[in-house]
């Protein structure tokens, strides 16, 4: 088993992030080993299945999984860190006399497995002393060996180091080149081989592979002593290297440039210098009452932490109360039929199958089967996100797939699917809707988020923020964050424009549980009209 | 396995850095079992021990370093592992910043370990949680909670001769009680070194109690307010300011602490002369571990704020050599210097305020003016001629810790509670003209 340890690395001028590491540190080239055959891996299942089905389980999955990571970390001139892991083993969960138990090791020999087993079903007999509702499992029906991989072009763990290194490079020095005073990038790439087996008769191979390529730019003012920072503009995705390419086509060209399926980082680093400092001198918002126009790498968000959290029903159920919390959304509310969580514009849905998210797999860490389903229609609450042992609390026979853990260590649970925002029917475009707007502001990128532990109220920045007056923008304005309650919110949604315009935002590290998980999740929309909302003014003088 | 002796450790290091044919190397080997036990809806939901031991050796060649880890010590693996880090060595490109390595160093003796938490079980535990989970259904309320506890080491050395060994433990319980109608919750921490000093029936109490006070809380305007913070809601603020004490990032001038026209604040009083911040490893309520992880610098008693002035800001060694500065390692505890006050005496004492009794989901809103939002959470009341009249619904604040530092009006005894990753001792502050900008219908 493996102590979970954190990469400490600075934050500009700020608080330093904690990125989480699993595994042990190998050289790149490791990374590209093939592992082990799926035949060893079946070898090594059945062991767990029967062992654990003597031993007296009346269920049985296992996860025997590769975890690989690799992120190379650069400033200005500098390659800051590189870091390569890996981390393979075994996660077995049964369930005996009615109970969960579970265990795990790196141990990944015959005896090792089946050692494993046994543990997991000793400790689900322990745990049954004090169990008061023995566990619910919808059915899965087994499905044989199958296998699946993220459709990727070009492996990004094949490319180099150094050509990497070279890439970033020729980012930081775009944009020092264009004026920024300072700039952090880096990639961060995630490899999971993941081998399920369950005692349904399931032996699930799948390859799941995800890349991030964050960047800030600080641009400072040394006779003011005022600085600005401008994020990156690109989304964690579900792709490979082939993301990095910054096809013409992908982009959409406006106030600032956005991405689509691929991201040209350099050209994000030169308009995030350009409009770092730009900044410096823009206009302070007045306070007050504006529409917002939300570009699809900011709602995202919004939508992660106002839809996406609330919606799980572990949390409405109580099960996260001591750490994220719980929901506003209670079943009751549910069950009526009749919550108007949204305006009747707001579809907003939830799935792990859109290709090139974050939460795309074939099958979730149960062996469901991954599809799409409403948790919003038309204004609506419908539905919530669940696994196997929680449907039957929702009336439901079949599990929604939602079940994930971030290593073969950490025991699965209820994690969050891709959760989006269905896009108009009608033919508009983010112009048309901001030549609607009077009084509003053009909100573009995610800043700053914090959201109270029911999901109420909540207050977010953002990365760049255009004033729009009678139909126009007018210049770029600071100092903005809006502060809403999430019924309030999703019930002023006003407009929402068409598919041409839906894209794909995303998170990479989400964390939930005690001990806490990661997860990567991403959050589909399209440019989106929230009516009258509520602006502050963030800018303060400490001296 | 997984917690070695001082000679053991001793042993593995020594060997490793025989195998090195680098310029420069170091070795870090780290040891820990945690155990851990979860429980929700007055249930248990989860239970687990972890261990781990891993060696990370570090090779260098010039400004060229590689670092490989491996958790098997045979001596084929630890010829391996050096070998490994110093190929990594070879093709990474060269960092600049990168400082040679450290001779011996005279780290200060720290106390630690304690015993009852070495020697934990299962059954602790178990009971640790029935004892929270017991306390609320006899109150009728409904409990989630998680104990987790540790005992570690770490051991360091370089081809140069240094070599520090410390071992610890810790416990960190926290525990969140709901009345079943939801309309009322509330929220206990205990952390400690010792786990016979932790008693989770009456940490659930004092959780138990906000939870049943809590219920139909009464909203109040949002504004400026007198507020009582208790240890946990201060060190939500109070963590994010002292993650932006780094020289280097305000030499650069993007930090609060950046000095207009260049430089940093190092000198300047910038907050209520009340204020003093110091860090020290040997500190009986919060021992820490006496090198830093990086470079294994030797830690020792540091001022941050001092009479409100500040004194130090963490700078490397590289940084240190760039901008002609005295070293400053980064700490692993932190010390806030309070008053002689129970929290009643501060509530006592307050014609009109409100008392909170943490902060949550605290983000960064603006570097320049260190302006962080969040809310309050799990116990929020309105005081009224030294009482607590009612509970009030919780409230967005958005609010600089600067500001606040300059605003105190009183200060209660320090508590140790988790801090980031590391332990602190908070006094619970009494503050005016704080600012809550909107209300929020969580419970």
């Amino acid at each position: 088993m493996e102590r979970r340890k954190f990469l400490k690395i600075a934050g500009a001028g700020s608080s330093g992030i904690l990125l989480p590491l699993q595994g042990i540190q190998v050289c790149a080239e490791q990374l590209l080993n093939e592992g082990m055959h799926s035949s060893q891996k079946r070898h090594l299942a059945d062991v767990v299945l029967n062992t654990a089905r003597k031993a007296g389980a009346s269920y049985t999955d296992v996860r025997i999984g590769r975890y690989l990571n690799q992120y190379v970390m650069t400033r200005e001139t500098n390659v800051e860190d590189i870091v390569n892991t890996e981390s393979l083993g075994a996660g077995i969960r049964v369930i005996a006399n009615g109970t969960w138990g579970f265990a795990a090791t790196n141990d990944l020999t015959a005896d090792g497995v089946a050692r494993a087993a046994r543990q997991a079903v000793a400790v689900a007999k322990a745990n049954a002393k004090y169990q008061t509702e023995p566990v619910r499992l919808a059915p899965v029906k087994g499905v044989g060996e199958v296998s699946w991989q993220t459709p990727i072009q070009k492996n990004a763990l094949q490319v180099p180091i150094s050509e990497k290194v070279e890439f970033l490079m020729e980012v930081n020095n775009s944009a020092l080149e264009a004026g920024a005073s300072y700039i952090q990038s880096a990639l961060y790439l995630v490899n999971e081989q993941k081998y399920f087996a369950s005692s349904d008769g399931s032996y699930i191979d799948q390859d799941i592979h995800r890349l991030w390529a964050p960047l800030q730019v600080t641009a400072v003012d040394k006779k003011s002593g005022a600085f600005k920072t401008r994020n990156g503009l690109s989304d964690p995705v579900g792709r490979g290297y082939e993301y990095l390419a910054g096809h013409e086509k992908d982009k959409i060209r406006g106030q600032t440039t956005l991405y689509k399926a691929s991201y040209d980082m350099a050209e994000d680093a030169v308009l995030a210098a350009e409009q770092a400092k730009a900044k410096l001198s823009a206009k302070s918002i007045e306070p007050g009452k504006y529409d917002l126009v939300l570009e699809p790498s900011h709602l995202c968000l919004t939508i992660h932490e106002s839809v996406g959290h609330p919606l799980e029903l572990d949390r409405v159920l109580g099960y996260e109360a001591n750490y994220a919390g719980t929901s506003f959304a209670t079943l009751d509310k549910w069950r009526s039929g009749k919550f108007q969580y949204g305006s009747d514009k707001v579809t907003l849905f939830a799935d792990k199958v859109q290709p090139g998210s974050l939460g795309a797999v074939a099958y979730d860490d149960e062996g469901v089967k991954t599809k799409r389903w409403d948790l919003v229609k038309d204004g609506i609450l419908v539905n919530y996100q669940a696994t196997r042992d929680q449907v039957h609390m929702i009336d439901q026979k079949e599990s929604l797939g939602c079940s994930y853990g971030d290593s073969w260590s950490s025991v699965q649970f209820q994690r969050m699917p891709n959760v989006s925002l269905a896009p108009g029917e009608k033919k508009y475009s983010a112009k048309d809707m901001i030549g609607d707007v009077e009084k509003g502001i053009y909100i573009v990128g995610r800043g700053s988020y914090s959201i109270d532990q029911q999901r109420y109220n909540f207050q977010f920045g953002g990365q760049l923020f255009y004033e729009i007056k009678n139909g126009e923008i007018v210049g770029q304005v600071e100092d903005v964050a809006y502060q809403s309650n999430t019924q309030g919110f999703w019930n002023s949604c006003s407009a929402i424009c068409d598919s041409s315009d839906y894209r794909l935002g995303g998170t990479f590290f989400d964390g939930k549980g005690q001990p806490s998980q990661v997860s990567a999740v991403s959050h589909g929309c399209s440019t989106t009209r929230f009516d009258k909302i509520n602006v502050i003014n963030t800018k303060r003088k400490i001296s | 396995m997984a917690i070695l002796s001082r000679s053991e450790a001793k042993r593995i290091l020594d060997k490793v850095l025989k195998y090195s044919r680098a310029d420069e190397a170091s070795a870090q080997l780290a040891g820990s079992e945690t155990g851990n036990i979860r429980y929700a809806r007055n249930s248990v939901s989860t239970s687990g021990i972890v261990n781990d031991i891993e060696l990370a050796v570090e090779a260098r060649f010039g400004k060229k370093s590689g670092v490989a880890t491996i958790n098997e010590f045979s001596d084929a693996s630890l010829e391996k592992v050096m070998r490994r880090a110093e190929e990594l060595a070879k093709l990474s490109p060269e960092n600049p910043e990168a400082m040679p390595m450290l001779g011996p160093q005279k780290y200060v003796s720290v106390d630690g370990f304690a015993k009852s938490t070495a020697d934990i079980t299962p059954d602790q535990r178990a009971k640790a949680a029935a004892d929270s989970i017991i306390a609320a259904k006899e109150k009728k309320v409904v409990a989630a909670g998680y104990l987790e506890d540790e005992r570690s080491f770490a051991a360091v050395a370089t081809s140069k001769g240094l070599f520090g060994y410390h071992a610890s433990t810790s416990a960190n319980f926290t525990v969140t009680m709901r009345t079943e109608n939801g309309l009322g919750s509330g929220w206990a921490e205990s952390d400690v070194t010792d786990f016979g000093a932790m008693n989770t029936g009456s940490t659930s109490s004092v959780a138990i109690d906000k939870a049943v006070l809590s219920q139909e809380a009464r909203a109040l305007e949002p504004g400026k307010y007198t507020v009582i913070l208790e240890p946990n809601a201060v060190s939500g603020l109070v963590g994010y300011m002292m993650s932006g004490f780094d020289a280097r990032s305000a030499d650069e001038g993007r930090s609060f602490m950046s000095k207009k026209g260049g430089g940093n604040r190092t000198g300047e009083k910038m907050f209520d002369k009340r204020v003093h911040f110091y860090s020290d490893p040997t500190n009986l309520d919060v021992p820490a571990q006496p090198w830093t992880d990086n470079d294994f610098m030797r830690l020792q008693r540091t001022d941050w704020v001092k009479d409100g002035v500040v004194k130090n800001l963490v700078r490397d060694r590289y940084w240190a050599e760039q901008s002609k500065g005295e070293v400053v390692p980064e700490p692993n505890n932190l010390i806030m210097v309070g008053g002689d006050k129970t929290t009643e005496a501060l509530i006592k004492n307050t014609r009109r305020g409100i008392l909170v009794t943490r902060t949550w989901y605290i983000r960064m809103v603006d570097p320049q003016s260190m302006l962080l939002t969040g809310l309050t959470r799990d116990g929020t009341f309105y005081i009224e001629n030294g009482k607590i009249k009612y509970p009030v619904k919780n409230f967005r604040f958005n609010e600089s810790p600067v500001i606040m530092l300059n605003n105190i009006e009183d200060m209660g005894i320090p508590q140790r509670v988790s801090m980031w990753d590391m332990s602190a001792m908070i006094p619970a502050l009494k503050v005016r003209d704080f600012t809550f900008s909107s209300l929020s219908d969580a419970v």
